[in-house]
């Protein structure tokens, strides 16, 4: 191939997928993942990791199926991000130290409430109330303990991450709410671009289910609280849609230069074709009514990738089965689309998996990849009862054999931030 | 240095220390004839000392009542600051400027409710079934806003509602390395023409027992009262007393800046970051390498040193500073400000274009260890040397 040939429409390195690696409540590994998506799976299930009695909403998409050394949020989330680092590596060929640097989306993960009682037992008697923190540093004092201080870092998965696979340079742990993942693939693509590395570990992880984490989010109306049958609550672009199911996950995509890749005889996966972003200034919660957030987010992406309207093939929508979520996606999708998007197959993994918050971006980009690399389109399941108002193709509860070649997918997140990405499988 | 349109150049300073809000008292400061007068706060959470946040006029910043009342002090302090930022540069209420304004915030997350956790221990405390006790206390007492003004990524979410920047928004998490990639992430877009103009950096609030915590599980935090900043007593606590800090920058390209006339405080040189182990000398080895190449003339050079004042890591990066630095001035700016964790780097950075800009003098913060500038400084090294982990160096030139 001529120099030409890895440079994209703007004259910059394009940036090729050669790793993947994805867990969810659907299990561990891709190959599981994917036989489970498109088979129509719910991974969606009642919460058993802490008693939930008494709670309005009593479902999760939590991953059960792993033996950590200690039971706490960190651990869950470096867990699920070095086990699908490991298999992305594999994927890619790519052993011994990485070499490039790592951009991580992470929860913000509070200390444990299991950490705050064990010093409380420890602490001396309350002499006022609210003291608790003034109880638990005496104990400090008498005794220090790194193992709580590390796990109280926002930066710790991230330097254990780092250490183990052998990245280079700061790793950035980042969040924008349920971009993160999206926005973390972002950070890889645009050091490529810069040409300050040839390749980049991106990852989104979150293994943060709490009663806590659930109770916030049920605090805010956010969450289905549809809790029977589990399977049936997460509902996208339905009339009956209720809120999101919380889940957990991660994936990793490794991110080469184009060139770099070839010149190693990687096999590329897919093309990160483009990015685009736009924050909203609406409300902490709520997305503009207008949807003009949303539909800047994806025209960037557009633009970003030199694509046309009519060059997607398919969509990997944010779907989160909030009643405005979907409403707003659609709004976004169909100014955006035009006429054209009744053509345009769009369909909701978090149907299935629930919403994996931090990880969904790039849970969701694994998927899209896939989707190209298989001809194979995941359905949106529980569809059954159709929102009059959204006018879509979900590829209703049963997957459908259509070849695409290009993929965008959407994440939009609490606090306005928004991120989208475009997938194609090859790079011309 | 020749000058080059992409360039990343400094044109908003948007800073608010324990002495005072915004560039004018820290330009006085830095060019005083001594140290300032020390603002500390020893009492309120005895036996930690902190540095506290000046008064401020929230209203400044953040007109709505409203909004105000959807933060706590961490997010407002952020806001307040991006605000002022913003206001320096020339931005603030520029619909267009801010719609295509990219943001990187670099931050932990917001205050708990000390009450709640309190009532929830205690309660715990004389009961058995702690998870049960949890679920009904979260759920009755767990405000949904206070939620909300936890979040880490809702400084930015705040700012984008408060100040309208939404052409892009991110947010570092991770401690000093957080600051330290937040600069070097949006410098690296500007030079690569990704990025016209970022609105970058963040808040800390060091008046938060949920904040002292975390130190004191490793005795990080000195205790008792101040002491100068290079010579803190090891048995009184681990050396670090912190501070409450917003600092945001707003860097441009040199096109973009010179396009619309715009003030320009210094070019941001270069920047870089790392971690890794420190044992052995590993640490002085990463700090040369980001040191590379960086040659400043003694007496028209001053350091800004991040260090954070934990002894033993504090000791070994003035050793390193004297020894790869000899006779250039170092200013340790925890010692007038306190640490501020997340928020350090871009403190340092905002403290240096003042520096640079005001053709200031710097007093020594710590005269006993700290030498007096003989001339305005053309070339301003910060570095930010992580309590725990991370490194980070920037060097600034004058603008001329």
């Amino acid at each position: 191939m001529s120099k030409a040939a890895y440079r994209d429409h703007l004259g910059r390195p394009i940036v090729a997928v050669t790793g993947m690696g994805v867990i969810t409540s659907l299990g561990q590994g891709l190959k599981d993942n994917w036989a489970a998506l498109t088979g129509g799976v719910s991974g969606i299930h009642g919460i058993t990791r802490f008693p939930v009695e008494g709670l309005n909403t009593r479902i999760a998409g939590t991953v059960d199926f792993v033996e950590l050394p200690v039971e706490n949020p960190v651990e869950r989330s470096y867990f699920y991000a070095r086990s699908t680092t490991e298999e992305a590596l594999a994927q890619a060929g790519l052993s011994g130290d990485f070499g490039g640097p790592l951009f991580l989306a992470a929860p913000p993960i509070e200390p444990d409430w299991s950490d705050r009682f064990a010093l409380a037992d420890r602490a001396p008697a309350s002499q006022r109330p609210g003291d608790a923190y003034d109880r638990f540093m005496a104990v400090l004092r008498e005794k220090p303990d790194p193992v709580l201080y590390e796990a109280w870092l926002f930066g710790a998965i991230s330097e254990r991450l780092a250490d183990r696979f052998g990245t280079r340079g700061l790793p950035v742990t980042l969040s924008t709410a349920c971009a993160s993942g999206a926005t973390a693939i972002q950070l890889g693509v645009e050091a490529i671009r810069q040409g300050r590395t040839d390749r980049a570990l991106t990852v989104g992880t979150d293994g943060s289910v709490t009663a806590e984490a659930l109770i916030r989010f049920a605090l805010l109306s956010a969450l289905s609280t549809q809790n029977d049958p589990p399977q049936k609550a997460s509902k996208p672009f339905t009339k009956d849609r209720d809120g999101f199911v919380i889940a957990e996950g991660a994936a990793t995509l490794v991110l080469e230069s184009l060139e770099a890749a070839v010149a190693r005889g990687a096999r590329v996966l897919g093309i990160m074709k483009g990015c685009g972003e736009k924050a909203d200034h609406f409300h902490r919660t709520r997305s503009s009514p207008d949807g003009g957030p949303a539909i800047a987010t994806i025209r960037a992406a557009l633009a970003d990738a030199g694509i046309a309207e009519d060059g997607i093939g398919y969509i990997n929508a944010h779907g989160t089965s909030t009643p405005e979520n979907d409403k707003m996606e659609y709004l976004s999708m169909s100014t955006v689309f035009g006429e054209g998007l009744a053509k345009i197959p769009v369909s909701s993994n978090k149907s299935m998996i629930g919403h994996t918050l931090t990880a969904a971006g790039a849970v969701e980009a694994v998927f899209s990849i896939q989707t190209m690399l298989t001809g194979t389109l995941p359905p949106t399941i529980n569809y059954q009862n159709p929102d009059p108002g959204i006018v879509l193709d979900v590829v209703p509860n049963v997957k459908r054999d259509q070849q695409v070649t290009a993929v965008l997918s959407n994440s939009f997140g609490f606090g306005g931030q928004n991120a989208s990405l475009v997938m194609t499988a090859e790079a011309g | 240095m020749t000058k080059a349109p992409n360039d990343v150049v400094i044109t908003g300073v948007g800073i608010v220390t324990c002495h005072g809000v915004g560039t004018e008292p820290h330009v006085a400061l830095l060019n005083a004839a001594a140290a300032p007068e020390l603002k500390i706060e020893v009492e309120r959470f005895a036996p930690y000392p902190v540095h506290p946040m000046p008064e401020i006029d929230w209203s400044q910043q953040i007109p709505k009542r409203g909004d105000q009342r959807q933060m706590e002090n961490w997010q407002r302090l952020g806001v307040f600051a991006a605000g002022l930022a913003l206001e320096d540069a020339g931005f603030k209420d520029d619909v267009d400027a801010c719609g295509s304004m990219d943001m990187i915030v670099s931050c932990g997350g917001g205050e708990r409710d000390i009450n709640v956790d309190s009532l929830i221990v205690d309660e715990g405390l004389k009961r058995n079934d702690r998870e049960q006790l949890l679920n009904e206390k979260l759920t009755t007492e767990l405000r949904p806003a206070l939620f909300l003004a936890q979040l880490s990524n809702l400084m930015a979410g705040n700012i984008s509602i408060v100040h309208k920047v939404t052409g892009s928004s991110r947010t570092f998490m991770g401690e000093e390395g957080a600051g330290i990639s937040a600069i070097e992430t949006a410098f690296a877009r500007i030079r690569a023409g990704q990025s016209t103009h970022t609105l970058v950096g963040g808040a800390f609030v060091a008046e938060r027992p949920d904040v002292t915590l975390f130190y004191e599980a490793i005795r990080a935090h000195a205790t008792g009262s101040w002491s100068p900043f290079w010579s803190r007593p090891a048995d009184a606590g681990g050396g670090i007393i912190t501070g409450s800090v917003g600092a945001f920058l707003v860097l441009e390209s040199r096109e973009h800046a010179e396009a619309r006339g715009a003030h320009i405080y210094a070019t941001i040189e270069a920047i870089g970051g790392d971690r890794g182990r420190r044992e052995d000398g590993r640490l002085e080895r990463r700090l040369n390498l980001l040191a590379d190449g960086i040659e400043p003339t003694a007496d028209k050079a001053i350091v800004f040193s991040g260090a954070s004042g934990m002894h033993e890591v504090t000791g070994r990066e003035k050793a390193w500073l004297d020894s790869r630095f000899p006779g250039v001035p170092v200013r340790a700016y925890s010692g007038v400000a306190g640490h501020a964790l997340e928020t350090q780097f871009p403190l340092g950075l905002a403290l240096a274009a003042l520096t640079l800009s005001s053709e200031a003098r710097v007093p020594a913060f710590d005269p006993a260890a700290e030498k007096a500038m003989t001339a305005p400084a053309e070339t301003a090294i910060v570095t930010t040397v992580g309590h725990m982990r991370g490194e980070g160096v920037a060097v600034l030139s004058k603008e001329k």
